[in-house]
C-alpha cells in the first residue's frame, strides 16, 4: 500500500492514558464510481485496522466505503509497560501494510 | 489540522516528495537531490517567489513548470504529467520548505506585463453567468456563497489538501473549479493564462506567510 504517519508519545508515566494518531494514504475507491470511460471504477478500501500493544489488541476498527481517503484514527490506550505498538492496515484484497512504534514507559 | 505535521493529510504527499527528491531520474539517473542538494536549505524560499520569469524562455513559469523543465533538461526523464501525483508531491515537498516564510513575488519588470494580463483576466467578466473573479473576490469577500464563505483569492497554500477532492491538488486546478462554477470555459493548466492569473494572485498575496500543504474544506 502506501505510507502512514503514526504520532505517539514517545515517554509516558505509567497508568498514563496515552492518544494515538493514524493517517493513512490510501484512496478509499468506493467501487460505486464511475471514472472518465464510464465504467466503475473497482473498489479499492482498507478493510481493517488493527493495532496491538505487546501483542494485546487495544483497539480496532472496520472501515466501510463511506470512509475518507487518507483515513486519520485517533484513539487512546494506558500505557502499562514499555513495549511496541504495531499498526495494521488490510484492504479489501487482502494485503497488509504493517508500521510499528515504540514507548517508553517510566 | 494544517499546523499538525502528523494529522495534515498533505504531508503525505511530502513524504512523497521527498522520496521522488532523493530518487534518481531519467537516462541522466540523477536525482534532483544530485544538483540541489539538501532540500531545506536550496529550497527554502523558492516556492514563495514563483511564478518567476525565465529568461531563456522569454516568459513567465511557475514552480510545477520549473520542475517539468529540470525534468526534461536536466534529469533527461520523461516530463511528470501536469496535475500527476509526481508532480503535487514534488511541488508539496518543495513548498513545504517555505513554510511560514512571507511571498516575495519577485520585483520583476518582465512579470509587470504578465501581472497585468492576470488582473485583465481577473476583472474581466467571462461565461454564461458573465462573473468576473473581482465580483466575488474583491466585492464579496468574507462572504458567503452557498454554505462556502468567499476568502480573499490569496493563494498562499498550494499545492493544498481539500478535504472535498480528498487528494492534493493544484492552484490550477481551484481555478477551474471556479472557472465551471461561472460556466466560463476553464484554463488549461500550466497555460500562459493560468501563469498569468497565478503570478497576479500572488503578488496580491506578497507579504502573507506561505502554508503549503495547506487544508482547505
Amino acid at each position: 500500500m502506501a505510507r502512514a504517519l503514526i504520532n505517539i508519545p514517545q515517554k509516558a508515566k505509567r497508568g498514563e492514558i496515552i492518544e494515538i494518531k493514524t493517517l493513512m494514504s490510501h484512496p478509499m475507491e468506493t467501487g460505486f464510481r464511475t471514472g472518465l470511460d464510464g465504467q466503475l471504477v473497482p473498489r479499492d478500501i482498507i478493510e481493517k485496522f488493527v493495532c496491538t500493544y505487546n501483542g494485546e489488541v487495544v483497539f480496532s476498527a472496520h472501515l466501510y466505503p463511506a470512509i475518507t481517503a487518507n483515513p486519520f484514527l485517533s484513539f487512546t490506550t494506558i500505557a502499562t509497560e514499555s513495549g511496541t505498538l504495531v499498526f495494521s492496515w488490510t484492504d479489501n484484497k487482502g494485503e497488509t501494510q504493517v508500521q510499528t512504534a515504540s514507548l517508553q514507559v517510566e | 489540522m494544517q499546523k499538525d505535521d502528523l494529522a495534515n493529510p498533505g504531508m503525505l504527499s511530502v513524504l512523497e516528495g521527498e522520496a521522488l527528491w532523493n530518487a534518481p531520474a531519467g537516462q541522466s539517473q540523477k536525482s534532483c537531490a544530485s544538483c540541489h542538494g539538501e532540500a531545506g536549505q536550496s529550497m527554502k524560499g523558492v516556492a514563495a517567489r514563483y511564478p518567476a520569469f525565465d529568461e531563456k524562455k522569454q516568459s513567465a513559469v511557475d514552480l510545477d513548470g520549473r520542475i517539468i523543465q529540470c525534468r526534461i533538461e536536466h534529469q533527461q526523464a520523461p516530463a511528470p504529467q501536469r496535475e500527476s501525483r509526481e508532480l503535487l508531491s514534488l511541488s508539496a515537498f518543495i513548498g513545504k520548505q517555505s513554510r511560514d516564510m512571507p511571498i516575495a513575488p519577485p520585483q520583476d519588470a518582465k512579470l509587470a506585463t504578465i501581472r497585468a494580463q492576470g488582473e485583465k483576466l481577473y476583472t474581466q467578466r467571462m461565461g454564461q453567468l458573465n462573473f468576473s473573479c473581482a465580483q466575488c473576490h474583491d466585492d464579496n469577500a468574507g462572504g458567503h456563497l452557498g454554505a462556502a464563505p468567499i476568502p480573499q483569492a490569496h493563494p498562499t497554500g498550494y499545492p493544498l489538501y481539500r478535504l472535498e477532492w480528498q487528494s492534493l491538488g493544484s492552484l490550477q486546478r481551484r481555478l477551474r473549479n471556479c472557472l465551471s462554477g461561472m460556466r466560463a470555459e476553464p484554463i488549461m493548466a500550466g497555460s500562459a493564462d493560468a501563469i498569468a492569473l497565478e503570478a497576479y494572485l500572488m503578488a496580491r498575496a506578497a507579504g502573507l506567510p506561505l502554508e503549503t500543504p495547506a487544508v482547505r474544506p
